[in-house]
């Protein structure tokens, strides 16, 4: 609360004017946390959607590869997957160092978090410039392209959400309390590391 | 000290000027305000203006099938109606009213100050006038808006004659991609408002059913929207991006995307009835003066229903070339769902069963959807079967059953619930008189607009076309003057609506002498509900007639209720 501090009625009004609501009702960040992982359960299921689409083409669809096509090279993406799936452990350790309050190892940690991240990110889009078809390449090209292109787009959300994190680990006594945004972010980018395994297994592994 | 002399008064820091959330400021309703109160008046008005809309392209539609001949529009007109009228009323009307009355019941109910993340819940409402528009846009760019039906079932979806970017079914996926981003942000805030803000003592088994089936409702809603959103990015992307997920030439599979579809079109109907048995479930002890027969039952039955709703979506698909064992197996699911409404509609009966019963205008649209359930319970129970169902599938006894459910079970509770709660949230008393014409002509003019339907659908007249053989004329006439008829029932509901918020009789806190956290509190609510002075609940809703009190104090809340 700024502001003087008059009498608890006063406070309410001060409170309702500012943002419409729970004046005296601090600490709505435990609330954060319950309403993420309701919004990766619900997120998690536009994933099982694309799953059973791709599962569903790929036993039914009478031409696959389109011409021309082998196949996918799998020793570059297995690598990416690998910086990916380990990065997890980075974050899982920088938000360990967040909760013994030791902010530079934090910072360090999450740094290195998104710099894999980023890693991915660009070996990614090198595949797809050096890919022989495109999106409109039959049933093939189209769920390859909608897949990786969707889980990219998580990535890279993850990857703005930490930035944002790290911003906000420099604004004074801010992770005092530890933070939930941190916890969230990070429970996030695990759930696009565990997509990505399945997404591996399903366009890279499970190859004619 | 000069201020010390100053006579201190405590009002002026209690009210200092017409603040956001305010009763007396007019302005917020027009504001990015994060009031759920307000937020639940926003998502009703808006909703009810797209009813109009909604309701216009239903009597043109009429006003063409009342001949046999195409003579009033288009064919092609006639697709984009229909099309229209379905999205409009599902989309811009059921499930923005519906999340009104969440927004509008479950903080009061469950003694909380708002809801948990209330800028979540106003971007979430500001999305819908911008989807409402974005459809309505359809209307305007060349080719007219999408005319494939509230289906879009590809191929006739993918295609796109006039080559334009911007087009009727493109601006038709995005709109119904947005509606799914706003419901996911809604149904995030409604659960987790329910799960952690229940005042002291509001245990899950002292929730009224409203919050339950809200909940149940918007299960669904996490469940089943990011698989239409899966089916529409799909579609929007055979559409304008040239793949060929859904077209057969490309080796895709136009079938995946009815799955898609109707995994969560199907349950989508239950987002819509779910809250509406709450609705009854509320109303009915009330205006019986009676608990309700079977808490704990119907409370489980909401969630029962969630989960059978996710696996009857194939019933849609009986006659898509669906293979014969999966009809089996949805046909018996889908036969399953009569078990747990079955309950509801027995806990409701069990409720009235002598019970002093008051006719005003909320029970009486509450008996009447309750009639209208009961007979599109039948009907549905048919369609289920797949030998019935292959032979009136896509006729109009299908559209008959939809609109019995849609409007006469739904729309009727969603009156029933407007009914009861306006004095609640407005503070005034709707007039009596035009609530019940208001009734007697929705009633009518329902059953003579979609009982005909039935048997012009047993006759086999198909669905989706605007001219018919002169055989169905009878039929089409009475549903027609239906039609026109539930036009004109809307004008002594917006008289009433308008005119009694304007000038009506003030209501006072409690004018149903109802039960419930909600009746405690002033009409209008302040606009923190309790604020710091959350009540303790000690006992269950609904305990009409059984003489212990809801909370500790009642006295006190009752008695400060009344001075505000």
């Amino acid at each position: 609360m700024t502001g003087l501090p008059i009498d608890a009625a006063g406070e309410r009004a001060t409170a309702a004017a500012n943002h419409g609501g729970h004046g005296g009702h601090g600490g709505h960040g435990g609330y954060n946390l319950t309403g993420f992982i309701i919004f990766l359960c619900s997120e998690s299921v536009i994933f099982l959607a694309l799953f059973a689409g791709y599962i569903n083409f790929k036993l039914s669809s009478p031409v696959w590869l389109p011409p021309g096509v082998s196949g996918l090279e799998v020793r570059e993406p297995l690598i990416n997957t690998i910086i990916l799936v380990s990065s997890s452990f980075v974050a899982w350790a920088a938000e360990r160092a967040l909760a013994q309050r030791r902010l530079w190892r934090f910072r360090a940690l999450w740094l290195l978090t998104m710099a894999m991240g980023s890693w991915f990110v660009y070996g990614q889009a090198v595949e797809w410039a050096h890919l022989h078809f495109g999106l409109g390449d039959g049933v093939f090209g189209g769920t390859f392209y909608l897949l990786t292109g969707f889980h990219g787009l998580h990535v890279i959300t993850g990857i703005l959400l930490m930035a944002l994190m790290l911003a906000r680990s420099f604004r004074p006594g801010n992770y005092d309390g530890g933070e939930a945004g941190v916890i969230s972010v990070s429970l996030f980018w695990h759930f696009v590391d565990v997509i990505w395994i399945v997404l591996f297994l399903l366009l890279y592994a499970w190859q004619p | 000290m000069a201020s010390s002399s100053v006579p201190f008064d405590p009002r002026v820091l209690k009210a200092p000027h017409p603040v956001p959330g305010a009763p007396d400021n007019w302005k917020r309703f027009f504001s990015f305000n994060t009031d759920a109160k307000v937020i639940g008046i926003q998502y009703m008005a808006v909703a009810l203006l797209f009813l109009l809309v909604g309701g216009l392209l239903a009597m043109i539609m009429r006003g063409e099938l009342i001949t046999p001949a195409a003579d009033l529009v288009d064919p092609t007109v006639y697709n984009g109606l229909y099309t229209m009228h379905g999205t409009v009323m599902l989309f811009l009307f059921l499930f923005p009213i519906l999340n009104g009355f969440n927004n509008l019941l479950i903080p009061p109910m469950i003694g909380a100050p708002d809801m948990a993340f209330p800028k979540l819940n106003a971007a979430a409402f500001w999305l819908f006038p911008l989807f409402g528009i974005i459809l309505m846009a359809s209307f305007f760019v060349p080719g007219g808006p999408s005319g494939s039906g509230w289906w879009a079932y590809p191929p006739v979806s993918t295609q796109n004659p006039l080559g334009h970017f911007i087009n009727g079914q493109f601006l038709w996926i995005l709109a119904v991609a947005l509606s799914g981003v706003s419901s996911i942000m809604g149904a995030i805030n409604f659960i987790t408002t329910i799960i952690r803000m229940r005042a002291p003592g509001m245990t899950y088994f002292r929730l009224p059913i409203f919050c339950w089936t809200a909940a149940a409702a918007q299960t669904i809603q996490l469940v089943g929207l990011p698989v239409l959103t899966g089916g529409a990015v799909m579609l929007l992307f055979d559409l304008s991006f040239g793949t060929s997920f859904f077209r057969p030439e490309g080796g895709g599979d136009p079938m995946l995307y009815q799955h898609f579809f109707w995994f969560y079109s199907h349950p989508a109907v239950y987002v819509m009835v779910l809250p509406v048995f709450g609705i009854f479930s509320e109303l009915f002890p009330v205006y019986a003066r009676k608990p309700l027969f079977g808490y704990k039952v119907v409370a489980i039955a909401s969630f029962a229903i969630t989960f059978l709703s996710l696996i009857v979506w194939v019933h849609h698909m009986f006659y898509s070339g669906t293979p014969q064992w999966m009809r089996n197996l949805f046909m018996v699911t889908t036969m399953l769902i009569a078990v747990p409404t079955g309950i509801k509609v027995f806990a409701w009966l069990g409720t009235l069963w002598r019970g002093r019963i008051r006719l005003s205008t909320p029970m009486l649209f509450c008996l009447g959807g309750l009639f209208n359930f009961i007979f599109a319970g039948i009907t549905g129970i048919m369609l289920a079967t797949v030998p019935v169902d292959i032979h009136v599938g896509n006729t109009y006894f299908v559209v008959g059953h939809f609109h019995y459910v849609i409007f006469s079970t739904i729309t009727f509770g969603v009156f029933a619930g407007i009914y009861h709660w306006f004095p609640k949230f407005t503070g005034r008393m709707y007039y009596e008189g035009l609530g019940k014409l208001h009734f007697v002509l929705t009633f009518i003019g329902s059953t003579l607009n979609f009982l005909p339907m039935h048997w012009a659908g047993l006759m086999g007249m198909p669905r989706r076309v605007a001219s018919y053989d002169p055989e169905f004329a009878l039929a089409n006439v009475l549903a027609s003057l239906g039609a026109f008829l539930l036009g004109v029932a809307t004008i002594p509901f917006i008289l009433n609506i308008v005119s009694s918020w304007a000038r009506g009789p003030k209501a006072g806190p409690n004018p149903w002498q109802a039960i419930g956290l909600e009746w405690l509190l002033p009409s209008p609510p302040p606009a923190e509900n309790f604020e710091d002075d959350v009540p303790t609940v000690i006992s269950g809703p609904y305990g009409y007639g059984l003489g212990h009190p809801l909370v500790e104090h009642e006295e006190r809340y009752i008695a400060r209720s009344r001075e505000a």
